[in-house]
């Protein structure tokens, strides 16, 4: 499951093939659509929760409210279910489901006129951290490559490559996923094939794979106050 | 405590503390807080964007916690509540996305509730049931209102309210004032008993023949009390910090009690509970016990730890609603920053006709009566 960006997207797959999916575009009711999503897609592919083995979330990089929908959601079913929950960077979700062969960037919208983006050598292998940044500040770093994902429709001027696809789907985060475990339950390496990042290099993570920690990129708006406001007229 | 009283967890994040409690009925098995008050001290007040953070690491740890201080197996819980508000909207957010999600994996129904109910009902974790009717003042850094319930699951009356700014959001700006820190309220109290109480004639907000009987304002005070310590200041004298900290907390208690124990004989009602934060102050505690006493009015406050913002709570407000057959939330349940206190639980848009195949089937029975 991914909320970190509009789209609140679910996939059930079974290590070969997606059995069900489900991707509704809204941004602003991630909480209200994920759990009647994934019951959606365990009902379609008739199967309860407890069926599951594993869980696998993107971990952003997304604007907070919506992305620790999805976060909390896993979390929480993993505790209950006493199953792995594995995190993935969203843009590779996008990444994989673009199936380029050549170099290109993802690009999200990360509001405020800014989008989270990072490089990638192909649909598997991403060369850069997930950074955020004004399109223009960038623009330049990535003429002449194609740009996949929302961030690109919103900004042509900066991005004019724009390709598929536009929002993110569970589905391709679960082939990915389900790509890394076959690949880590045979060989256990982390090279870079499995993807790089910003692992915490904590025990427990499967190699490929991040905690499912949140990736704001961001810190929180906050200011100390100064002294505070003198109520005596002058 | 009875074999068939509904056990069940539940979850509270609608401001800066991440409460996990779990109850038997109304005997607490279980409270789990985990609090980031610490991270906010340094902005003089509650941060939403830090306290939602704090929330989604806190979460399944603190019911983890929780489920192994209580003893019991997921498994065997009735139901899972949870704030649905009000509060703050991504905080909210985080405990209702948790509780959907604990609910359906479990195949557990799930109650949306009240924040200010539950902080009515907490108290039957402390002194058994509630009396129908009961007069509620409900005091914190969010809230300041008088309520008067005469059943926790379905009527809740608001009898007043605070105008501008909740008591304990008073306590806070005059320790500011004070320099003092954050949270207000504790060293307030403290420095208060050295004080003299009346040594600085602070006003009343509200006290007027004319003025609502049952509402609050606390920011004239406020500003009054700013006034007091400025003008020592510009004239170059100490600042008496206990006798400030004395007068201004027995301004705000005076007229919080005198309101409460009004509404009580207007209305006929003979008990009176006090929750929230703030209702911690020792102040409060005892002019309202004197003031009760002298009106032959039963006092009832929790403990400290189940008037500020908990778990437990929670738990206490669903297992009422499990035992009074109220209708499940369902798995579209939105956190609502402004749910109204009329409404003490959110029942699923379709809570007659909907298939709830997904779910335990719980007794309709009330287990109380
Ligand atoms: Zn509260």
């Amino acid at each position: 499951m991914d909320t970190a960006t509009p789209a609140v997207t679910v996939a059930l797959h079974d290590g070969e093939n997606v059995v069900a999916q489900s991707s509704q575009v809204d941004a602003r009711r991630h909480g209200e659509l994920l759990l009647p999503a994934v019951d959606r897609v365990l009902k379609e592919a008739g199967l309860a929760l407890d069926k599951v083995t594993g869980l696998v979330v993107g971990v952003g990089p997304g604007p907070y409210t919506g992305l620790r929908v999805g976060l909390v959601t896993a979390a929480t079913f993993a505790s209950a279910l006493g199953v792995p929950v594995h995190g993935l960077c969203t843009l590779d979700g996008l990444a994989y489901a673009a199936g380029l062969d050549e170099p290109f960037a993802v690009a999200t919208d990360a509001r405020r006129k800014e989008v989270y983006w990072a490089r990638y050598e192909n649909s598997r292998t991403r060369v850069s951290e997930a950074s955020v940044d004004r399109p223009a500040d960038i623009a330049e770093r990535l003429a002449g490559l194609p740009v996949v994902g929302a961030g690109a429709r919103l900004y042509p001027e900066a991005f004019p490559d724009a390709r598929e696809p536009e929002h993110q789907s569970a589905a391709a985060l679960a082939a990915l996923a389900a790509e890394k475990l076959a690949a880590g339950a045979g060989a256990g390496t982390g090279d870079t094939e499995t993807g790089a990042g910003t692992e915490a290099g904590t025990g427990g993570v499967v190699p490929g794979f991040l905690e499912p920690l949140p990736m704001y990129l961001r810190r929180p708006d906050a200011q100390v106050p100064k002294n505070y406001k003198v109520v005596t007229p002058k | 405590m009875a074999a068939d009283e509904p056990l069940v967890l539940g979850i509270e994040t609608s401001c800066d503390e991440t409460g996990v409690g779990i109850v038997h009925g109304t005997t607490l098995l279980a409270d789990a807080v985990a609090s980031s008050v610490d991270t906010h001290a340094r902005f003089g007040g509650v941060v939403p964007e830090i306290a939602s953070r704090a929330h989604l690491e806190a979460m399944v740890p603190t019911i983890e916690r929780a489920l192994k201080q209580a003893g019991v197996s997921a498994r065997d819980l009735d139901g899972i509540a949870v704030t649905a508000g009000p509060g703050l909207a991504g905080a909210l957010l985080v405990g209702v996305s948790a509780a959907k999600a604990y609910a359906y994996a479990l195949g557990k129904p799930l109650y949306g509730v009240n924040h200010l109910a539950s902080h009515i009902c907490v108290d039957q974790l402390e002194h058994g049931r509630l009396p129908e009717p009961t007069m509620a003042l409900l005091v914190s850094g969010g809230h300041s209102s008088l309520l008067l319930s005469s059943d926790i699951t379905s009527d809740v009356r608001p009898m007043g309210a605070t105008i501008d700014d909740a008591a304990g959001e008073a306590f806070d700006k005059i320790a500011r004032v004070l320099d003092l820190g954050f949270p207000g309220g504790p060293v307030i109290d403290r420095l208060a008993k050295e004080g003299d109480p009346a040594a600085i004639a602070f006003p009343r907000g509200l006290t007027g023949a004319k003025d609502p009987a049952y509402d609050f304002s606390f920011s004239g005070l406020k500003t009054a009390v700013a006034r007091w310590i400025e003008a020592r200041r510009n004239a170059g004298e100490e600042v008496p910090v206990r006798d400030v900290a004395a007068s201004f907390q027995e301004a705000v208690v005076d007229v919080l009690t005198r309101k409460a124990v009004r509404a009580c004989k207007d209305e006929g009602v003979d008990h009176l509970m006090i929750g929230g934060g703030v209702a911690a102050n020792s102040r409060l505690r005892a002019l309202a016990e004197e003031r009760c006493e002298r009106a032959g009015i039963r006092l009832r406050v929790p403990r400290p730890g189940l008037c500020t913002d908990n778990g437990a709570m929670v738990a206490a407000l669903g297992a009422e609603m499990v035992a009074r057959g109220r209708a499940a939330s369902d798995l579209e349940l939105s956190a609502d920053s402004s749910l109204p206190v009329t409404e003490s639980h959110v029942p699923g848009a379709h809570a007659h006709a909907h298939d709830h195949d997904h779910v335990h089937e719980v007794s309709k029975e009330n287990l109380y009566s």
